[in-house]
């Protein structure tokens, strides 16, 4: 029977190779390709003028440039790498915090909250409607002019001149509370999911024990929620990493794409848009830039999670082996 | 009797105070929603003056405001609602049909590269389009393809995502025994995927392709550099024209026009949040 089936599936991997086919043509043809093309052209000199393009071999030189080691030029990768990871930060911190409260609470079965299916489908809301509209109607809002400025001025919570758009923590606030206020929900679903996902068992022996909801909350569900908090912050981390939406809609420049005030709201993504079409050299450059810091990131904290799983399972099988 | 008092009592308050602070993000995630619809009846002056909850009369003076801001102009609210439904809809197919039958291909199949495929895909997982972009702009220049839906529709065949999705599924839903039976039956084998397989899978593929939908739908970086007529502009990047010099003054056509994009999107989801919510844990998109 074994022999037989092993045959059989034998016969039909062909069929196997038939139906993953488009995936990776599509893929190597769109992604990888691209992917390494842009390698190639951070190499390049890649200029516009009158309307013909200037191409030349220039080696490091863009990597130089963008990094600020050559005469005259600003770091300016750097710069908007750190405004990427402040934005990013002030909205991550509160962000896990606030879902870690929403997944112990609504997952409690001795405080019950009424309502916890409507409350779970509105702190989801947002995170499903167009960054796009959710940044200019933020912006419209909070502008010099707009309604939550003038009624924040007028019952005193800041001065008469103060000015979201002016202030550098004014606008990079603003812009982490939106990606808080946008994802949120969405962590705490994922969290939740994850407290439900802990077997019952544990908590009703902590019961037993005599631990309180506090201790239990400390010692059973944040540590054994940790490969989800791990993931959680990886995705959001790469996410926050090519933030584009939000800022460039938000507080900028007219015409290229500056994050105001100062150049301080610009994201990494912003410059890749704003250098495209003039400097494609420069811009692929960027783009093997955020392309090592996603992979560096997401290395990081996939090996500090591997080590764990590995040591977890180095573990079990001593104990395995003990018990023999 | 009087610890017993005392505990419950603290229950109780402790009930209250965690209704409460539920209460205040609900609050939150729908305030801003609120304040667009009320804002969206009312004048630019009377939203200059500040924040309120009681609606105004002015909803149809906006919007034929809008209407006559839009005349002159080669891209249209509609029209790009239009658009972004011409490439979201067939983006949404490729993504979720294609992906599906990579996941049965690895999930059903036993091939000699079936491993290495599977790893290659878990790990170009969260790989993001802002990386590639530039060698794939280019690209399309070389295929004379900028400015068309092509490279916004076509690339969502190869989503890693969904396929990730799609066999976690598998795995716990579909039994070899039904593609046996349907073989023994002499059904060819893409036969079997279309008409025995995809008819289990619904369930998945409904999550799948209202997320997918969403995700497409809402994308603004890649069909900014992709699309450069104005006429084949998509919503999001309507939205962003609303932040240019020409309605920055007009707030009530602005509010307007967030309005109209909005709320479709809340209804929906009102409607279909059932299957989202309990979609969000199982592979839902972030951004």
């Amino acid at each position: 029977m074994a022999t037989k089936k092993r045959r059989k599936s034998v016969e039909r991997g062909k069929y196997g190779y038939l139906f993953i086919a488009p995936f990776f043509i599509t893929y190597l043809l769109f992604q990888l390709w691209p992917l390494i093309n842009t390698f190639y052209y951070s190499t390049l000199s890649y200029y516009k003028r009158n309307g013909r393009e200037i191409i030349s071999f220039a080696g490091l030189e863009n990597f130089a440039d963008i990094l600020g080691l050559t005469a005259g030029e600003r770091p300016y990768v750097l710069i908007y790498l750190k405004n990427t990871l402040i934005m990013w930060g002030m909205n991550f911190i509160p962000q896990i915090l606030v879902s870690l409260l929403m997944a112990a609470w609504l997952t409690n079965n001795k405080v019950k909250i009424r309502g916890t299916g409507a409350i779970k489908v509105i702190i989801y809301l947002p995170s499903i409607i167009t960054a796009a509209s959710v940044s200019v109607l933020f912006k419209a809002m909070f502008s010099q002019y707009g309604p939550i400025t003038k009624t924040l001025r007028d019952i005193g919570i800041i001065s008469e001149n103060f000015d979201f758009m002016a202030s550098v923590m004014g606008t990079r606030g603003l812009i982490s509370f939106i990606l808080f206020w946008m994802w949120f929900g969405n962590t705490s679903l994922m969290l939740i999911s994850g407290v439900m996902g802990i077997d019952p068992g544990l908590f009703e022996a902590a019961d037993i024990d005599g631990a309180n909801g506090k201790k239990q909350f400390f010692y059973i569900t944040l540590p054994l929620l940790k490969p989800i908090l791990l993931y959680t912050l990886v995705t959001s981390a790469i996410g926050g990493l090519q933030m584009y939406d939000i800022p460039a809609l938000f507080n900028v420049t007219e015409t290229n794409l500056q994050g105001l005030p100062n150049d301080t709201s610009t994201t990494m993504a912003m410059y890749i848009m704003r250098l495209y079409n003039s400097n494609v050299g420069k811009a692929a450059t960027v783009s093997v830039f955020l392309f090592a810091v996603t992979l560096a990131v997401s290395l990081v904290l996939f090996v500090s999670m591997g080590d764990k799983e590995a040591k977890k399972l180095k573990k079990a099988e001593r104990r395995r082996r003990n018990e023999k | 009797m009087k610890n017993k008092d005392s505990y419950s009592a603290s229950l109780r308050r402790q009930k209250i105070l965690r209704g409460l602070v539920c209460a205040f993000f609900c609050a939150l995630s729908l305030g801003p929603f609120l304040l667009l619809a009320v804002n969206a009846t009312r004048d630019s002056k009377a939203i200059q003056a500040g924040i309120t909850l009681i609606p105004s009369t002015h909803l149809l003076e906006n919007w034929k405001n809008l209407l006559i801001k839009q005349n002159g102009m080669q891209i249209t609210l509609q029209r790009a609602a239009l658009n972004s439904l011409m490439i979201t809809v067939p983006g949404t197919f490729c993504s979720v049909y294609f992906s599906s039958m990579t996941a049965y291909g690895v999930h059903v199949y036993n091939f000699k590269l079936k491993k290495l495929a599977w790893a290659f895909i878990m790990a170009v997982m969260m790989v993001p389009s802002q990386i590639t972009i530039i060698g794939f702009y280019r690209f399309m220049l070389d295929l004379d393809l900028v400015d068309t839906y092509i490279p916004l529709i076509i690339p969502a065949i190869a989503s890693p995502t969904v396929v990730f999705f799609m066999k976690q599924y598998m795995e716990s839903t579909l039994s070899i025994e039904i593609i046996e039976a349907s073989r023994i039956d002499g059904a060819g084998e893409f036969h079997t995927f279309n008409r025995i397989v995809l008819p289990i899978l619904k369930p998945a593929v409904a999550t799948q392709a209202i997320f997918q939908f969403i995700a497409q739908w809402n994308n603004l970086f890649t069909p900014s550099i992709m699309l450069t007529t104005d006429s084949k502009k998509t919503l999001p990047m309507f939205v962003q024209l609303l932040t240019s010099n020409q309605f920055r003054t007009d707030y009530g056509v602005v509010y307007v026009s967030l309005f109209v994009t909005i709320i479709p999107l809340v209804v929906a989801y009102l409607i279909l949040s059932k299957y989202i919510v309990a979609g969000v844990a199982l592979g839902g998109v972030k951004g």
